[in-house]
């Protein structure tokens, strides 16, 4: 069974970056969210194996979004990246103290978030 | 690794860079206005900061380190200007202001080509120049506001600083805790948010599980003046609950309640297989060349109906009824599908004029600006559709436009005060749909235009003779001659050598019609005449001496059938009487040259095609009928050819000129008195 991967992410062009960059490290089933609402929206519907969230985003911020997820028994297990643009070591600190797995810093590199979902989901196809 | 391909993530990149800049330009504008008024939105602050910081992620992530920097220098003031450290001030935006459009210069160039580049220098020392004050200890003022953990590890720094602002005011701090179903819950969300920003702010939303499956829980963070009770009757729901927050209330808010809500499990069968990526965000962004080859395809296949319906019509002749039959009923099924498709593809192709507004803000302010002139811009009608290759191909026009009147319309502000006029002149852009056409009116309040000065000057140019005679519209339409303005007279903003003649030519090559009114001392209004689409017409078959034309149906009004001696000569023009009203005719045959065959005598038909208010009558020898066309462009080297819009297939592998009604229009009314209806 293929593992599931949920972005939350405003950015069309950023989502689809870590679409390729997920892609291009083998099969995965991926879900976009545009806004956290849709994340929101989504969790209970599908289950999902990994979480990649931004913290800028529209309605609900991605700190919020990583509580939601960890304070919540059905979710709390399922890891979670944030991926941000550097520049609040408050925000990246809050969301690692929220029980986010990992924090990317925009740039980063493809092997950078391919190392993380390896570690996380285990090495697929 | 299977990136995207290179070009084509490029061009999603600028596009969302274009998008995000334009954004930020009006945001901008807004936050000027703001400025001048003493009011400035925080939302707003932090729509402008969101822009600066998305454009830097996604720069980043293509590796343009100076569109990066720039964007990194500019979210850096505004991050300041949203935490409060920095005061907003008239230099501040217009040094922001400036950034934008480095940033914007930047991507248009990299557009073209990857490596270009800017001394991006100047513009930051000046960022960094406006980049000072101070940061305050806010950590431990949050720790004695005695707020729920929670509820502030959740915050980020900007919140925070929003949350700080909120208790500095003295407003209430409130928890409102609602839940909603999971089917509908962001429109709750926001009706409920709206209620709440009427009398506050609301501070964050923080998603909490709900207390049954299928809801799910929000605890606003909220700041206001009014009191709980307040509040919780604004809001109208019994399930609201609301608390107050921070050192006014003892008891910290509960924690929210924990799961409960029970996830369904996805369901297994339903998955493996290949990789599923899909996206639940509503919109795509679509290359126009893309839409364009549709369009064609679309076109192709009307034309292929069109020779089906001929093969039916030879069967029909040749006795096999049964088969014409059959192939009838298809082509009309295949119809009703072509013309759904094709008003499908036309709708994609619809873009609000709104979009090319936005970049005519720009621009006045821009010009304004070097021109040290204060002028306002009120924008109408913005979500009036047009199809977006005739928008591309009307920026330079109305930029043109708009150029011209900031430069040779509005006053300097003193003049306009001495003029009892307010001080601050106004630009309007209006746009409005009017059956098949879009009408954009550009009108200033400016000097206006002199109509005695003009005569005096085209006189002065050659171009008329001394003495003509003209009415107020043929004057003004002097305007757009080629060599009425020339370079010693245009300023450097306006100028760069276009004269409104090449205005008035970008316009008649999407089949449109230009006008200018203007009242000396009151301003001047230049109005826009455009169909709706160009890409697949239907159009009126004629024929004149022997010669097939299509005229296209959106321009033709009606179609009369009328005797040949009632056709009088007035001024050496032939006109009819058409209710009440004189009708200007025209012959092709005396435009295109034609040999004349028989003419004059018996009936004649008569297709009045009308732009704007104007209207003329095209004497033709037969009405063929009614047919969809695509048109294409008969190419630069015959661009010289008065009076054709193009040429279409007409699916029997025959070719057939289109009239441009526009240009055939202003040809056949210009420089003769009078015949105007």
């Amino acid at each position: 069974m293929l593992k599931k991967i949920l972005i939350a992410e405003d950015s069309p062009t950023m989502r689809s970056l870590i679409v390729s960059t997920i892609a291009a490290l083998g099969d995965f089933e991926i879900v976009e969210a545009a806004n956290g609402f849709e994340a929101l929206r989504i969790l209970p519907r599908e289950k999902v194996d990994l979480v990649i969230t931004d913290i800028n985003m529209p309605d609900i911020n991605g700190l919020e979004l990583v509580s939601f997820i960890k304070g919540n028994a059905n979710y709390k297990a399922t890891p979670l990246f944030i991926i941000s643009t550097e520049g609040s070591e408050r925000d990246r600190e809050k969301g690692l103290s929220l029980g986010a797995d990992a924090y990317l810093t925009k740039p980063f590199s493809p092997q950078e978030l391919q190392a993380l979902i390896v570690r996380f989901l285990g090495q697929e196809a | 690794m299977a990136e995207l391909p290179i070009s084509r993530a490029i061009k999603e990149f600028l596009g969302e860079a274009e998008e995000i800049i334009e954004k930020l330009n009006l945001d901008l504008v807004t936050l000027a206005d703001g400025n001048e008024n003493g009011e400035v939105d925080p939302d707003l602050l932090n729509s402008i900061f969101r822009g600066a910081h998305s454009l830097k992620g996604i720069s980043g992530m293509f590796g343009f380190d100076d569109i990066s920097t720039l964007a990194h220098h500019m979210e850096n003031l505004l991050d300041r200007l949203r935490l409060g450290k920095v005061a907003l001030s008239g230099i501040l935006v217009e040094v922001l202001f400036g950034a934008l459009e480095t940033l914007s210069r930047l991507v248009h160039g990299k557009g073209e080509t990857e490596e270009y580049s800017l001394d991006l220098a100047p513009v930051l020392t000046r960022l960094e120049g406006v980049l000072n004050g101070g940061a305050a200890g806010k950590e431990n003022l949050l720790a004695g506001l005695n707020i729920d953990p929670a509820i502030l590890s959740v915050l980020t720094e900007y919140e925070e600083h929003r949350l700080l602002e909120c208790f500095k005011k003295g407003r209430n701090l409130q928890s409102v805790k609602i839940s909603f179903s999971l089917a509908s819950f962001d429109q709750d969300l926001a009706e409920i948010t709206d209620i709440l920003k009427k009398k506050g702010e609301v501070i964050s939303t923080l998603p909490c599980a709900g207390d049954v499956a299928d809801r799910i829980g929000f605890q606003l963070l909220y700041g206001t003046s009014a009191t709980v009770g307040e509040i919780l009757a604004a809001l109208g729901r019994d399930d609201a609950v609301v608390d107050l927050l921070g050192e006014k209330a003892l008891a910290a808010a509960p924690q929210p309640k924990e799961e409960t809500f029970a996830s369904e499990p996805a369901g297994e069968g339903q998955e493996g297989g290949a990789t599923s990526m899909r996206s639940i965000s509503r919109t795509v962004r679509v290359d126009i060349d893309k839409l364009d080859s549709l369009m064609n395809v679309v076109g192709e296949l009307v034309l292929s109906k069109a020779a089906i319906a001929a093969v039916a019509d030879k069967a029909r002749a040749g006795g096999d009824l049964e088969l014409a039959v059959e192939l009838q009923k298809a082509v009309r099924v295949l119809e009703r599908r072509l013309d759904e498709l094709q008003k499908g593809v036309m709708e994609v192709r619809m873009v609000p004029v709104g979009q090319l507004f936005e970049k005519m803000v720009r621009i006045v302010r821009r010009v304004a600006g070097e021109h040290g002139k204060k002028v306002a811009i009120d924008i109408r009608g913005a979500d009036t559709e047009l199809d977006k290759l005739i928008m591309e191909d009307l920026s330079d026009p109305l930029m043109h436009i708009i150029r011209n009147a900031i430069d040779h319309g509005i006053e300097p502000s003193e003049e306009r005060l001495a003029a009892g006029k307010p001080e601050k002149g106004t630009i309007a852009l209006w746009a409005s749909q009017k059956g098949n056409h879009v009408v954009i009116e550009v009108r200033d309040d400016g000097r206006g235009v002199d109509p005695e000065k003009v005569r005096r000057k085209a006189v002065q140019r050659g171009l008329i003779a001394e003495g003509t005679e003209l009415s107020r519209d043929e004057t003004y339409d002097l305007l757009f001659l080629p060599g009425f303005s020339t370079r010693d007279e245009v300023s450097d903003l306006s100028g760069r050598g276009v004269g409104m003649d090449v205005v008035k030519n970008n316009i008649s090559a999407l089949s449109g019609m230009i006008e200018v009114d203007s009242r000396p001392g009151e301003g001047t209004t230049l109005t826009i005449t455009l169909p709706i689409t160009l890409a697949i017409i239907k159009a009126l078959i004629v024929r004149v001496c022997g010669k097939t034309y299509a005229i296209p149906i959106n321009a033709v009004m009606e179609t009369l059938m009328v005797e040949a001696a009632t056709v009088r000569t007035i001024e050496r023009r032939e006109v009819i009487e058409l209710r009440q009203s004189t009708l200007p005719l025209l012959r092709l045959e005396d435009i295109f040259k034609l040999p004349v065959s028989s003419r004059r005598d018996g009936r004649i038909f008569v297709a009045v095609v009308g732009l704007a208010e104007k209207k003329l009558g095209i004497v033709v020898d037969e009405l063929l009928g009614q047919q969809d066309m695509v048109i294409k462009s008969l190419g630069n080297a015959l661009s010289f050819v008065r009076g054709i819009a193009g040429a279409a297939d007409l699916g029997n592998q025959k070719t057939i000129l289109v009239l441009d009604v526009g240009g055939l229009m202003s040809e056949a009314l210009r420089g003769e008195s009078a015949f105007y209806v």
